[in-house]
């Protein structure tokens, strides 16, 4: 049976591979952080589960500095543009066809795992949509390698590539989610609903859904990042009150939530990445002041809703 | 009590923009030893408060590998990239003829929130899609179809140009099932002894999504009502 395991053994080959080139990729002045970065991703994926706690600990707060250090670009392994363009005029649109191919194995086996006790058998039921979409990107990739006949480390550079783009913000979600660890080992929770049941009016079901999908709205617009909010807010509000005290459906508290932060992402320059670059790539005038032109655009949208989101947490959340 | 001071060293750090990954260690740290510590704490104490969180954490970093794993899939997106996929949809994207700009923005808000929906996120963005191509073209179908632009229409046609990036982005890619925001939510409740699939939580991004659709949808169709009311406006007042 392929379990999140295996995936885990080809993700731990991937940032392994990542890591290798990082290191000889002598165009990237910071290579060698770079690598010791991907590196300590493979040991993490390859070895996560015989290190121990405080092993796992150790990497963890490795990756920080090294991030906090910064990662550096290489040049890119991109053919030029104007080659670009005319692989694009010669295959037309059906290049979107091989990136449809990831998401159509990740939707149709996680179905068809719950459906049939046959693939069952095979795929690991409780991790069945990583696992196919795993797949579906190894069928992508073969697929692509067959039909356009790059260099066989092609896939792998490009990955580096991309990945350099990300940069030290493609592990921050994972760091996030252990953070959301620590809150609840220590009890947060808790603290902060006797603090909040003293100030805030959550008794009822309705208040609590304002005050979760507000709260989200308002620390993401402080912080600038709805998923930095989030086990902030599910932590103290989400969890303890909606999920626990009410009763709600977790995967629609949670969800809804989530994009009660994101409409706090369209009103906030903190979101400099979405809000103030764009202003500046385009030239506003308005671009230094804090609610520029883009921000005003989105406001209306984002406030409308920020209310829908109340009122569909409301009414899906608690239907059973 | 002291444990609430995490929450406080999240918000300061992200506000006075800090880098992220060390306020989240450091928001980690100060859980730790906020929860352990009372009045005449012992140092011992407090160190072995501080070993433990390192191991929450690293247990709880370990368990939400597979937030991190999806990267995988880079190598596929990679290779497209390379063949020309961004070329091609930026290709396809010129050969649109909108008889507005209203209308040319509705058009892309669509295409990028169904293409993000997808897991395709890649195809857009303000450098690659925004700036080069989309504010350009709904300026140019605003001076075919509307007449000449003063200067706060353009910003304002711009402006929008930005935001139906954002809006068709944000409330798209939560439908797909392996993007950060879902994982995070999986790893976060897996913390918690709660266990969804993915899938369970991109469902409850399609009502928010329709309602995205729908809001700034008619918004971006009102767009040319508020750039001809504004221009004859203008037009009027200075004939005057």
């Amino acid at each position: 049976m392929i379990t999140l395991t295996h995936v885990y053994g080809l993700a731990g080959l991937f940032f392994a591979a990542i890591s290798m080139l990082s290191a000889r990729d002598t165009t990237n002045p910071r290579r060698l952080i770079n690598a010791l970065f991907w590196g300590l991703m493979a040991v993490s994926f390859l070895f996560g589960n015989q290190i121990g706690d405080l092993g796992n600990g150790l990497i963890a707060t490795g990756l920080v500095m090294l991030g906090a250090l910064g990662l550096g670009k290489g040049a890119a392994s991109l053919p030029t543009g104007e080659t670009r363009l005319a692989q694009a005029r010669r295959h037309g649109n059906l290049l979107f066809l091989p990136a449809l191919i990831i998401p159509t194995t990740a939707l149709a086996g996680t179905l068809l795992v719950r459906q049939s006790a046959w693939a069952a058998d095979w795929i690991d039921p409780g991790q069945a949509t990583l696992i196919c979409l795993a797949i579906g990107a190894l069928i992508a990739v073969g697929v692509l390698m067959i039909w356009l006949r790059p260099p066989a480390l092609a896939p792998l550079e490009e990955a580096r590539r991309l990945l350099e783009t990300v940069g030290w913000a493609a592990i921050l979600p994972q760091m996030l989610a252990a953070l959301g660890a620590v809150f609840l080992a220590a009890g947060v929770g808790e603290e902060v609903g006797r603090l909040a049941s003293l100030w805030l009016p959550l008794e009822t079901r309705t208040t609590a859904v304002i005050a979760y999908c507000l709260g989200m709205a308002l620390f993401t617009i402080m912080m600038g990042n709805a998923f930095a909010a989030f086990p902030v807010m599910t932590a103290a509000i989400g969890l303890p009150i909606l999920i626990r005290g009410f009763g709600g459906d977790p995967a629609a508290v949670c969800a809804i939530g989530m994009l009660a932060g994101f409409c706090g992402t369209l009103l906030t320059p903190m979101a400099a990445n979405f809000n103030v670059v764009p202003a500046n790539l385009l030239d506003l005038p308005d671009r230094q002041r804090a609610f520029n032109g883009v921000i005003r655009a989105q406001a209306p949208t984002a406030l409308g809703l920020l209310v829908v989101n109340i009122i569909l947490m409301n009414g899906l959340a608690f239907s059973s | 009590m002291f444990a609430l001071l995490g929450i406080a060293v999240v918000a300061l750090g992200f506000l006075l923009r800090a880098h992220p990954l060390l306020v989240v260690l450091a928001a980690a740290a100060t859980t730790g030893l906020g929860a352990a510590w009372t009045p005449g704490v012992d140092i011992g104490a407090l160190g072995l408060a501080a070993t433990d969180t390192l191991r929450t954490f690293g247990r709880a970093f370990n368990d939400s590998r597979f937030i991190s794993a999806v990267w995988i899939v880079l190598a596929a997106i990679g290779l497209l990239e390379r063949s020309g996929l961004q070329e091609q949809a930026r290709r396809l994207v010129s050969a649109v003829r909108a008889a507005s700009p209203g209308r040319l923005l509705g058009i892309y808000f669509v295409v990028r929130q169904g293409a993000a929906a997808l897991g395709l996120t890649s195809l857009g963005g303000h450098a690659q899609m925004v700036r080069p191509l989309i504010a350009p073209m709904a300026e140019g179908a605003a001076e075919t179809t509307i007449g000449p632009l003063q200067e706060r229409e353009r910003m304002l046609i711009r402006a929008h140009a930005a935001g139906a990036d954002n809006i068709g982005l944000f409330f798209g890619e939560d439908i797909f099932i392996a993007i950060g925001s879902i994982l995070l939510m999986v790893g976060f409740l897996q913390q918690s002894g709660i266990i969804v699939e993915p899938l369970d939580l991109s469902i409850y991004a399609i009502p928010t999504a329709i309602a995205a659709l729908l809001i700034h949808g008619t918004r971006l169709l009102l767009l040319d009502n508020t750039l001809r009311r504004r221009l004859s406006d203008t037009t009027a007042s200075s004939a005057r």
